[in-house]
């Protein structure tokens, strides 16, 4: 299980390194300027869109992708914990785990 | 500076928060939103998305070790996360309706708490045991830890004070981008009278967890800038690496006291801003 975790984060950690390689070569002389305000492009706000711009080879998509997977860890690891809780029939910490992964679906259910 | 430069230097200034932070055990999180704020002049939005990714990545490193060992307890960290996510999902909310300003000094006054934080003492006294009848107890809370004397047995008080605190921890997580490490000890050591490694370790497992809640809407807002996520996500965790596998080494006093006193300046710099409208 913890080893789980672990290479969850180092493997999201090689998508967002991936990612970031193609994004400096291809927009590293740009100058992206974050004093202001002004949103993401909707492709990068939804689930939807970031897995069609991570295929796509979009750099920041593959990036975003690699955000995503990091979310993901420990949605997993609630996941397991359901999983873990289950086989023990210790069926109360079932239905809180499920509560809680709930709460996390919530979060991230698509808005569009 | 282009990106490249750019990148560069927040991957930089994110690995020496991320080593300091995890050596002095005071955390790197804290530090990323005013860094980012102050010394890159990036928007507070912008900031506290990438914060909070980097707060995930490292709260899922390092629990991944605690978890192991049989420290945490997930049953109680599932139970209280139901109100540190209610709180993270409110915090999150909430978030885009208060004037980055009020964002800032709120987080300075975070910072101030963080340093003065009562810390847990080491001699204090066994305190009498737990009601078995509390309702911590009677919900099968209660487990035993790997402690000096071998599998050493503890008990869970005040559960309902602790669900609020955790609360107040998910709600500035939601706020602020941090992993609120610090509340989420209290209520389990201090509140609830657990062991120092069990509430530590806990609290570690939870930090994650919480974060993610609010990331979803984060994401969903537009606040998560792949570009700027990335090299503080990416410094911050290879940073915390670092610095624990160089924690065999006691960080000295004068190295916690040199970074307690950076976050002061960083909360009095915080709240200056927020309070002239410069954020």
């Amino acid at each position: 299980m913890g080893s789980l975790l672990r290479t969850g984060v180092v493997l999201a950690c090689g998508v967002m390194v991936a990612g970031a390689v193609l994004y400096l070569v291809r927009h590293g002389g740009e100058r992206e300027s974050y004093a202001l305000f002004h949103g993401e492009p909707a492709a990068l706000e939804s689930i939807r869109g970031i897995l069609r711009e991570g295929r796509a080879g979009d750099a920041r998509g593959i990036i975003q992708f690699g955000v995503l997977a990091i979310i993901a860890t420990p949605v997993l690891r609630v996941a397991f914990a359901v999983y873990g809780f289950a086989r023990q029939k210790q069926w109360l910490f079932v239905g809180i785990s499920l509560t809680v992964l709930g709460l996390l679906a919530f979060g991230l259910f698509d808005r569009r | 500076m282009n990106n490249l430069f750019f990148s560069g230097a927040v991957f930089a200034g994110s690995l020496v928060a991320g080593f300091v932070g995890s050596l002095t055990g005071l955390g790197g999180g804290v530090v990323i939103v005013p860094l980012l704020t102050i010394a890159f002049g990036v928007n507070m939005r912008y900031a506290i998305g990438a914060s909070l990714i980097s707060v995930i990545a490292t709260s899922s490193g390092a629990a991944a070790a605690y978890v192991r060992e049989g420290y945490s307890n997930v049953r109680i960290g599932m139970l209280l996360e139901i109100a540190t996510s209610i709180g993270a999902l409110t915090g999150a909310a909430v978030a885009a309706f208060v004037p980055t300003a009020g964002l800032a000094i709120l987080l300075g006054v975070v910072l101030f708490g963080s340093v003065f934080a009562p810390s847990h003492k080491e001699d204090v006294p066994e305190p009498e045991p737990a009601d078995p009848e509390s309702l911590g107890a009677r919900i099968g809370l209660n487990a035993s830890y790997p402690g000096p004397n071998g599998e050493t047995p503890y008990r869970v008080r005040r559960l309902p004070l602790g669900f609020g605190l955790m609360g107040v921890a998910g709600l500035l997580s939601g706020l602020l981008g941090i992993g609120s490490g610090a509340v989420k000890v209290l209520a389990l050591d201090l509140a609830m009278g657990l062991p120092f490694k069990v509430s530590t370790t806990t609290s570690n497992f939870m930090i994650g967890v919480t974060a993610a809640a609010s990331a979803g809407v984060y994401l969903h807002r537009g606040y998560i800038d792949p570009g700027l996520a990335m090299p503080v996500t990416l410094g911050v965790a290879a940073g915390s690496l670092a610095g624990a596998k160089l924690l065999v080494t006691a960080p000295s006093r004068k190295l916690r006291m040199l970074f307690r006193g950076v976050i002061l300046a960083l909360a009095v710099e915080m709240i200056y801003n927020g309070w002239t409208g410069r954020i």
